[in-house]
């Protein structure tokens, strides 16, 4: 069987710092990590790697030259190959042109059961490269699988939702989007690292001339989405502060509740 | 089958009319989806153009019933015994046939789960963009342009979107952000159509649809919520959130935090990756207003924050910012809601 994951390398969140007069991100010194929920997407084509027999796992990543360090993680958790899909004409897609990317790198690939990616990224929320890329590839699609199981040649999963979850079933070749909650994912493997980084790895590098992939569909100008503008979040003080006594300061609480006439 | 193009659009004015695709589960219309009718009903009069509503299930005639009051001009009414329950394949394939045949300038989704599963595959399988997850929407009357506000990093920053060149311009949008529209009297023409879709279509299959056990807390309904952040120490701290809203009549919030702590189920987070609530009244306490946080509740008609540190962000966003330890100021506001029940002065349920 043979899967192949799609990762996405974002910057950790938790330590984004904005520079609040242009509205834009400072990058600098922020660590880069692979996206959590891929992290998970990993996780579950490591497990059925370990509980199947010759299962082979690709990761794939869009990214710049620095999303290599992803890819590489990856291969040091049990990845038996990487495609770092790599060129300056991808930069600035929208979800659009990156699954255009993908879709041509997974068409390029051509032999595949399982394609797993996150539901979402951390730095984008967007959730769209998975259901995209299973259109261009016209693949029935899994969202949002908080359990997976592999029987009798057909993918069984449990597709949350908010009030529940669907158990669904689909033949392969199938695209999967995982959630957190799907497993915990495994550290990278302290034997691994070294092969990872060696030149036994299977790891390649394709730019835009490697794959058929149609250039007015991606890049910043073509995709069909356009950032017009971006900002901070400004909030002003509009209210009152008291402090005093938890006597005087739950009367003016009281005071203000009963001056909304909730009932 | 080859893949669909965009930028193919030679005359976008050939593209007229806002449309919202309605959710539906058990006979019950989802709030974003009225939500959504009353923000398209705005996009639709500053457009100047009609505002449909798109709906898919199977004899579903009350469903038809309640949207017809919203001041929709025309309901699409795909009835089919296969759209009885969601699939991405059916459910996609309806949606494009809409999108085709009517060629809306705009088609809206609630930013659900369902919603953020197919909404993707239509805009991939009609050719034009989609923003995920917007929070706000306005029409540029100048350009015809829906220009679509989302939170991007985590809340961190805002980002405005464009889909300039291609039609219908998608978003999803967050569930909770947007108000509910008032009933009109006029009615809403049906137009009932009965799709081509067979079984063999649907390779995804759902085997069965399972609810939780546990009842979701529905925060989204809550006129009163009352909140617990770090600041209440440890899990006792909950039980405190528990009777001040027992006390009000409301329901518990939490911050990822809280959460993360595992003190309450995730179903209580408010925020970014919890849900978006705009209470009447939302009481913060011991939550120091991260901007994750923030995004979920700054809409709130009346924000009243308890927190030790008096430079809390929470306290520059709080109608009512209190200086206080929760742990002491929240006892003596229970005594005081009970005092003030006894004297009549309120009533809280």
């Amino acid at each position: 069987m043979k899967i192949v994951v799609c990762i996405k390398q974002v910057p950790n969140t938790d330590k984004v710092r904005i520079d609040e007069k242009k509205g834009t991100l400072i990058r600098e010194g922020v660590p880069s990590i692979i996206n959590p929920d891929d992290m998970n997407a990993l996780e579950a084509a490591l497990m059925i790697k370990d509980s199947n027999e010759n299962v082979h796992v690709t990761v794939v990543t869009m990214g710049i030259p620095q999303a290599e360090d992803a890819l590489r993680e990856a291969m040091a958790m049990g990845v038996d190959a990487a495609i770092h899909v790599t060129d300056r004409a991808f930069a600035g897609s929208d979800t659009w042109g990156t699954a255009t990317v993908l879709a041509a790198v997974l068409r390029k690939i051509g032999d595949y059961d399982i394609v797993i990616c996150g539901r979402q990224a951390i730095d984008g929320d967007t959730a769209q490269v998975g259901p995209e890329l299973a259109e261009f590839l016209d693949l029935p699609q899994i969202t949002y699988v908080k359990e997976l199981s592999i029987e009798g040649g057909k993918v069984k999963a449990k597709r949350a939702f908010e009030g529940g979850y669907f158990d669904i079933e689909a033949p392969m070749p199938v695209l999967l989007t995982v959630i957190k909650e799907i497993n915990k994912p495994r550290f990278m493997d302290i034997r691994l690292i070294y092969k990872a980084y060696s030149a036994e790895a299977d790891f390649r590098v394709w730019t835009a001339n490697d794959i058929e992939v149609d250039l007015t569909q991606i890049g910043v100008e073509k995709s069909p989405t356009h950032v017009f503008k971006s900002f901070v979040p400004v909030r002003e003080f509009k209210g009152e502060s008291v402090s005093g006594t938890p006597k005087d300061v739950a009367a003016a609480a009281l005071e203000k509740i009963i001056s909304l006439n909730l009932r | 089958m080859s893949n669909a193009k965009v930028n193919q659009i030679a005359d976008l004015a050939e593209y007229a009319g806002m449309s919202v695709f309605v959710q539906h589960q058990n006979g019950k219309v989802h709030p974003v989806s009225i939500e959504l009718i009353g923000e398209a009903r705005q996009l639709a009069q500053k457009a100047n153009s009609p505002l449909y509503a798109v709906i898919l299930g199977n004899k579903i005639d009350e469903i038809i019933d309640a949207i017809s009051h919203y001041g929709v001009d025309r309901i699409f009414y795909y009835e089919h015994e296969l759209l009885q329950h969601y699939s991405t394949e059916a459910y996609t394939k309806i949606m494009c046939e809409f999108i085709r045949s009517q060629k809306p300038e705009a088609v809206l989704f609630g930013a659900t789960s369902f919603g953020r599963d197919f909404a993707p595959r239509v805009a991939a399988r009609i050719g034009t963009g989609l923003t995920a997850d917007c929070t706000a929407l306005e029409f540029d009357e100048k350009e015809r342009k829906i220009m679509q506000t989302r939170p991007a990093f985590g809340g961190n920053l805002m980002a405005t979107i464009i889909c300039p060149d291609n039609r219908p311009q998608m978003a999803t949008v967050r569930p909770g952000v947007m108000r509910k529209p008032e009933c009109v009297e006029t009615q809403s023409s049906v137009v009932k159509i009965t799709p081509e879709l067979s079984e063999e279509e649907i390779m995804a299959k759902t085997i069965r649809i399972v609810a939780d056990r546990i009842r979701t807390v529905s925060l989204t309904d809550a006129d009163i919520i009352v909140s617990g952040g770090r600041g209440i120490g440890d899990e006792s701290g909950i039980a405190l959130i528990q009777k001040l809203a027992d006390a009000l009549g409301g329901a518990v919030g939490a911050s990822r935090a809280v959460v993360e702590s595992g003190w309450i189920a995730p179903s209580h987070q408010v925020g970014q990756t919890g849900q978006t609530v705009r209470p009447k009244l939302y009481l913060a306490c011991g939550i120091s207003g991260a901007v994750q946080h923030v995004v979920g509740m700054s809409e709130s008609d009346c924000i009243i924050a308890i927190n030790k540190n008096p430079n809390a962000p929470i306290m520059k966003l709080a109608h009512l910012a209190i200086a206080g330890d929760l742990h002491k100021v929240i006892p003596e506001l229970l005594g005081q809601i009970e005092a003030a029940k006894a004297d009549g002065i309120c009533q809280f349920e």
